[in-house]
């Protein structure tokens, strides 16, 4: 029986040429690592074969079209066998490739892998990283919730900047001039068949130049690249130091991709995936749209970038990252690899983190954004312990003039402006009067909305919140 | 040089059977590729090369909005796919300034585009998205939008508030 397999297996290989693909891939010698930091690229890899195989398995089910989208999304999370799970491993999925994707670059900035000759592998990585991420936005918006469909309109709106063409852009982006029944057919498009294909392409041609020019060996400082002598010492230095790369070095990428594919199995089951919201209807106005997480930190740089250079920074921003991280591997090709010898690199790369990670936590916050849900101020919550009649009638107006849906008082209110809990210290009556009836800074000019008397008896009230 | 002018089968102008069967491949190749990309090119910028219709929809009668008050009302799109589902409607703003005047704002902030609501009681449209606020004249009172709300061309006929369909609104620069 055994001598049958192998003989079969042997036909097989001999007219398919499985060993005369693989081993030359499987045998090649890579420099040693051990360490755990070269794991991301691989993990990432894996991601994408999980995303591949689960995103076939969703559009089984799923409907593209404006219309059914988010009935068979309902369909999905509430009644198909294992349909939450599945699209919660999709979500997770997309959520840890993004997060790897992320990590494998910076480990690759950090060891400065993308110097000589291994300058098209970064720009090949460069457009994996942007596909990603329109992936993970594209496949947001196929929920098509009204967090999806504002999403796009959001999007449409950022295109709407690009000087000249921003019109036909927003326009190509929507299907059409609103969003309607050609929206939803194109977003799946691009991200089933468009991105994906581009995505494929990408990955050979990585895989490829990873194989070609070897994977990077570790840097140590006082070893820097010379392109003129490089190759002939990583030959070198292979021929002394290599291992094989199965198993010796593949089987940590085997262990790191394996447990990370167990947590997200296990966040899938524990934590579900994303709740739908609304139906997609533009026409439902009350609706907060909100990215999921990993949009959100440029969703809070659009809070809180200055006002007046935001249309610029829309379309400038976004293109000079591109560039800068296209050039990186030519102004910094040759040179020191270690990142002990590249203080000011390694500086740049935690100011990134840093800024990306602080957008991350206040844009969950959103604290700029009105608290339309705030309740009343309850009398016991307000001073004095025993208000009169004017100050509880302020009160109320406080709360019926929307004033509380940024202004916080003693615990009751939104977080957008500030705490007026104890306004009555810093503000004198009169004060108070001009700050309500002019606005200023990020308020409302009050003048023209309150009556003479209702501005009085809010001062009041306000006046006696010390 | 002067040889290889008299001697036409090593002359540089001279075409071999191996450049000859390069260009025509390519050349035929090419052709076809060209001819195929015209439908595939037009179906990726389809929505460029619509048709722009304008249609007037009703939104009610003139007596359903009080003078000063502001509606939200809904209406179908100029040209709404028959599987467009529930977006094949779009809503505005509506408010009735005094007797015979309205006016139409669209519900999309001028910032990022999020539909913004209109506060009875603060008289003011607030965005819930990045703190956009406008005034009942649509004019921006606070937060980033740069420019007031856009507004929809809007009309009374036979006593019916007619509002003029618009693609949605973006803000270029």
């Amino acid at each position: 029986m055994k001598h049958l397999f192998w003989r079969i297996w042997h036909w097989l290989d001999d007219r398919i040429g499985i060993n005369a693909l693989l081993k030359p891939l499987v045998d090649h010698p890579v420099p040693p690592r051990g360490l755990w930091t070269y794991v991301f690229g691989s993990a990432t890899l894996f991601m994408f074969v999980l995303q591949v195989v689960t995103g076939v398995a969703l559009s089984l089910l799923y409907q593209p079209s404006s219309a059914n989208a988010y009935h068979s999304l309902e369909f999905i999370t509430y009644q198909a066998k294992f349909g939450n799970i599945l699209r919660s491993i999709h979500y997770y999925g997309a959520s840890a490739m993004l997060i790897l994707v992320g990590l494998h670059m910076i480990r690759t900035y950090i060891t400065a892998s993308y110097k000589y000759p291994r300058e098209m592998n970064w720009i090949s990585g460069v457009f994996l990283l942007l596909f990603t991420i329109f992936m993970g936005f594209t496949g947001q918006l196929l929920r098509w919730d009204s967090n999806g469909v504002w999403s796009s309109v959001v999007a449409a709106q950022q295109l709407g900047r690009v000087p000249l063409v921003g019109k036909y852009l927003a326009r190509l982006l929507l299907g059409g001039d609103t969003i309607g029944g050609a929206s939803l057919t194109r977003f799946f498009s691009y991200h089933v068949f468009i991105i994906p294909a581009f995505i494929f392409i990408f990955i050979a041609l990585h895989l490829w130049l990873v194989f070609r020019h070897g994977i990077s060996e570790l840097p140590k400082a006082g070893r820097p690249v010379d392109p003129k002598t490089y190759r002939s010492w990583y030959e070198e230095y292979l021929k002394d130091h290599a291992v094989p790369f199965w198993p010796n070095a593949v089987w940590r990428d085997v262990m790191f991709s394996s447990v990370v594919v167990i947590l997200i199995i296990l966040f899938a089951w524990l934590r579900g995936a994303p709740q739908l919201t609304t139906q997609p209807n533009v026409t439902y106005i009350h609706t907060s749209p909100s990215p999921d997480w990993y949009m959100v930190p440029f969703f809070a740089l659009f809070a809180l970038m200055p006002h007046k250079i935001e249309s610029a920074a829309m379309t400038i921003g976004p293109l000079l990252t591109i560039i800068l991280l296209f050039i990186l591997p030519f102004v910094a090709r040759k040179g020191e690899r270690s990142p002990i010898r590249r203080p000011w690199a390694m500086f740049g790369v935690i100011c990134v983190i840093v800024f990306v990670m602080s957008l991350l936590i206040v844009g969950l916050k959103h604290p700029w954004s009105a608290d339309f849900s705030a309740k009343p101020v309850p009398l016991a919550a307000i001073h004095p312990a025993h208000p009169d009649s004017t100050v509880i009638a302020g009160s109320q107006l406080f709360y019926a003039r929307g004033c509380e849906y940024c202004h916080r008082v003693n615990g009751y209110g939104g977080k957008a402006g500030p705490d007026l809990s104890a306004v009555g210290m810093r503000l004198s009556g009169q004060e108070l009067t001009i700050r309500i009836v002019n606005g200023g800074g990020n308020m409302p000019a009050y003048g023209g909305i309150l009556t003479k008397d209702d501005l009085q008896t809010l001062v009041g009230f306000l006046q006696a919140q010390k | 040089m002067k040889e290889n002018e008299h001697n036409p089968s090593s002359g540089r102008d001279e075409l071999t059977r191996k450049d000859f069967l390069t260009r025509i491949s390519l050349s035929v190749a090419g052709l076809s590729a060209a001819v195929m990309a015209v439908p595939v090119i037009s179906a990726l910028v389809a929505p460029l090369l619509q048709r722009k219709a304008t249609f007037w929809r009703t939104v009610g009668r003139v007596d359903d909005f009080p003078v000063g008050s502001t509606s939200l009302v809904n209406f179908e799109n100029a040209d709404p796919e028959p599987y467009a589902g529930m977006l094949a409607r779009s809503a505005a703003w509506l408010r009735r300034e005094n007797e015979g005047s309205f006016i139409a704002f669209a519900i999309n902030c001028t910032h990022l585009g999020c539909p913004v609501r209109w506060e009875e009681g603060a008289d003011l449209f607030m965005c819930p998205c990045h703190g956009g606020v406008y005034y009942r004249d649509g004019t921006v009172a606070a937060g980033p939008p740069p420019r007031p709300l856009p507004e929809y061309r809007v009309r009374v006929n036979n006593g019916q508030v007619q509002l003029q369909t618009a693609p949605l609104p973006i803000t270029t620069t």
